[in-house]
């Protein structure tokens, strides 16, 4: 049994028309970019399907691009066909300002915390997730930490005691 | 009634009919830092809540900062069961991007210290579930081998727990020929051992009733779940990353995927037994092909990528190249294609992937560590749904969370 990139993409192509865009194979792993609206759809097709039975969600993850205007955000989606052992990585951008995107927990049960962390790391908002809350940084925090405005410590600081840092 | 009116107790607790328990996060017998929230009738429990994140370190966003060769320092500390298999993970990571070809050599002596380095892990999670079935003997048995493989990084890298072991391209130094000795004796004695080990869990009455049909998950939920290494072959799937997407030549050893089949407390055990003895087998080939290498290229310990690989501190001290190779390496000015990697290798406790996304710059524009004890750990609830709560102290050991590594 072997799937390979092409097949997987005109089957997609086949389902969804051109709506999945800019495909790609970094390192030979099938990437496209889905519309926010269809993530579910596209997730529930891949699963689906006899043939391509992707049912493993091996990952899901945020990434913030600040200079893309109106897809600020983008969700990284890895999913594994463990029976041919194909991966394939679908990717989900939204606007930062209503960062909605439907989330993959009916699908996978596994995308419950890893939501989770996306959300509390980026704030995407997962419509329809049973339990959105932070589960890394404590709860009273106000902000998403792995957004790239959120700055890092600034290693030439010298206002920190030394006797306590013990540099 | 009046003389208890200075008690404040909480709305509705009185009628409540279940007790909550806070069990952790310094219990004891968690082994790490980890919170349940527990609803129990009687010491059954109805319901469970984790919290995790109490040694969140934010790893991913301090790599964003830094260059590629001093990330592997961040991870070491995930899973530090078995460090060495993360920072082979993330050479691996950076040689994929890089589009560095490592030479034989260097894969057979990074199978053996990621064998090792197994071994180590499936250990404790072993002995760490004897102990909280009351069998502290073997815990404190097998800790004398821990220590042996712990030398053994010591001879390779210098340290013991946290390894920071390796570069981009291959290993620091070669191994010494006291490594090699080691390596030998581990293989020599270790058999014995582990089967005395095994004499005194794997027929043990109490161990096996206490761990058998307890904190069990089918197969299919598992895949549900994301379950990946040894928890998910125990429920019966036999996906192992070195086997489906080999790397660092794995497709070069001759070895078996053990499965269990109903994915409780007990088959884990035994597929990680079985896992242990494979290791061996595997470590034992790789000490072979090592040895049969020749001449010049019985000495390469690192492929000849003077672009990435930050050279020996003599050949800086001496040699114009190794200086100026050093000092791009070491301010960050080497070039780094812009890309999109994911790399996944079989840590100790599952799939370790590492999503990398680089855009040239000096430091990962974004990396992402699927770290397979988060995944699992939001089991936890459903696998102890109904359990009693002595059997949810053994799920949680058996499951080999590492607070390390969950919260990143």
């Amino acid at each position: 049994m072997s799937l390979s990139n092409d097949t997987i993409q005109s089957k997609l192509t086949e389902k969804f028309g051109d709506v999945l865009t800019h495909w790609e194979e970094p390192y030979g792993l099938l990437t496209f970019t889905a519309p926010k609206e269809f993530n579910l759809k596209v997730l529930n097709f891949l699963y689906d399907d006899e043939e391509l039975g992707f049912r493993f969600l091996t990952d899901l993850t945020g990434v913030h691009y600040p200079d893309r205007k109106g897809e600020e955000l983008c969700v990284v989606y890895h999913l594994h066909n463990l029976i041919s052992n194909v991966r394939v990585r679908m990717k989900v951008y939204t606007n930062i300002e209503q960062p909605d995107i439907y989330t993959a927990t009916g699908l996978f049960s596994g995308a419950n915390w890893m939501e989770r962390e996306t959300y509390d790391f980026y704030g995407v908002n997962f419509l329809g997730h049973p339990n959105l809350k932070r589960v890394l940084n404590v709860d009273e925090m106000d902000y998403f930490p792995m957004r790239k405005e959120f700055p890092l410590e600034d290693q030439t600081r010298i206002d920190k005691d030394d006797e306590m840092f013990g540099r | 009634m009046t003389d208890h009116n200075n008690i404040r107790l909480p709305e509705g607790s009185i009628e409540k009919e279940t007790t909550t328990l806070n069990l952790g996060p310094t219990h004891p017998a968690t082994h790490g830092v980890f919170q349940n929230i527990l609803e129990l009738d009687g010491e059954r429990i109805v319901k469970a809540e984790s919290t995790v994140g109490y040694i969140h370190r934010a790893f991913e966003k301090i790599a964003e900062r830094r260059p590629y060769n001093q990330i592997t320092t961040l991870t070491d500390r995930l899973n530090y069961c078995s460090s060495p298999i993360n920072n082979m993970g993330w050479h691996l990571t950076c040689e994929k991007l890089l589009g560095v070809k490592t030479p034989k050599r260097v894969d057979y002596l990074r199978v053996i210290i990621m064998e090792l380095a197994r071994i180590s892990d499936h250990l404790i999670c072993n002995s760490i579930v004897g102990v909280d079935t009351g069998a502290y003997t073997g815990f404190l048995y097998v800790m004398q081998y821990r220590e042996l493989i712990y030398e053994i990084y010591e001879e390779v890298c210098g340290s013991r727990l946290t390894t920071n072991m390796g570069r981009i391209g291959g290993f620091e130094r070669d191994f010494s020929d006291a490594a090699f000795t080691k390596i030998q004796k581990f293989l020599d004695e270790y058999p014995g051992v582990l089967r005395e080990f095994e004499n005194l869990f794997t027929r043990n009455r109490i161990f096996v009733e206490r761990t058998m049909g307890t904190g069990a998950i089918s197969a299919e939920r598992a895949l549900n779940y994301s379950y990946t290494g040894p928890n998910l072959r125990a429920a019966g799937v036999d996906y192992d990353v070195r086997v489906h997407s080999p790397y660092s030549s794995y497709e070069d050893f001759d070895f078996i995927v053990p499965v269990g089949t109903t994915g409780d407390n007990y088959d884990r055990y035994q597929v990680r037994n079985a896992e242990m003895w494979e290791s061996l087998k595997i470590i034992e080939q790789a000490l072979r092909k090592v040895q049969e290498f020749k001449g010049a290229e019985a000495e390469i310990f690192h492929a000849d990528v003077p672009d990435y690989y930050l050279p020996e501190k003599a050949d800086v001290y001496t040699k114009m190249e190794a200086l100026i190779y050093h000092f791009k390496i070491v301010m960050g000015e080497t070039t780094i294609p812009a890309g999109e990697v994911y790399q996944a290798v079989e840590g100790g406790n599952g799939e370790l992937g590492f999503y990398l996304i680089s855009d040239g710059g000096r430091s990962p524009y974004r990396l992402h560590f699927r770290r397979p004890c988060f995944i699992y750990y939001q089991s936890y609830p459903e696998l102890v749904d109904g359990a009693m709560l002595s059997d949810a102290i053994v799920t949680m050991s058996s499951l080999n969370l590492i607070a390390g590594e969950m919260d990143a």
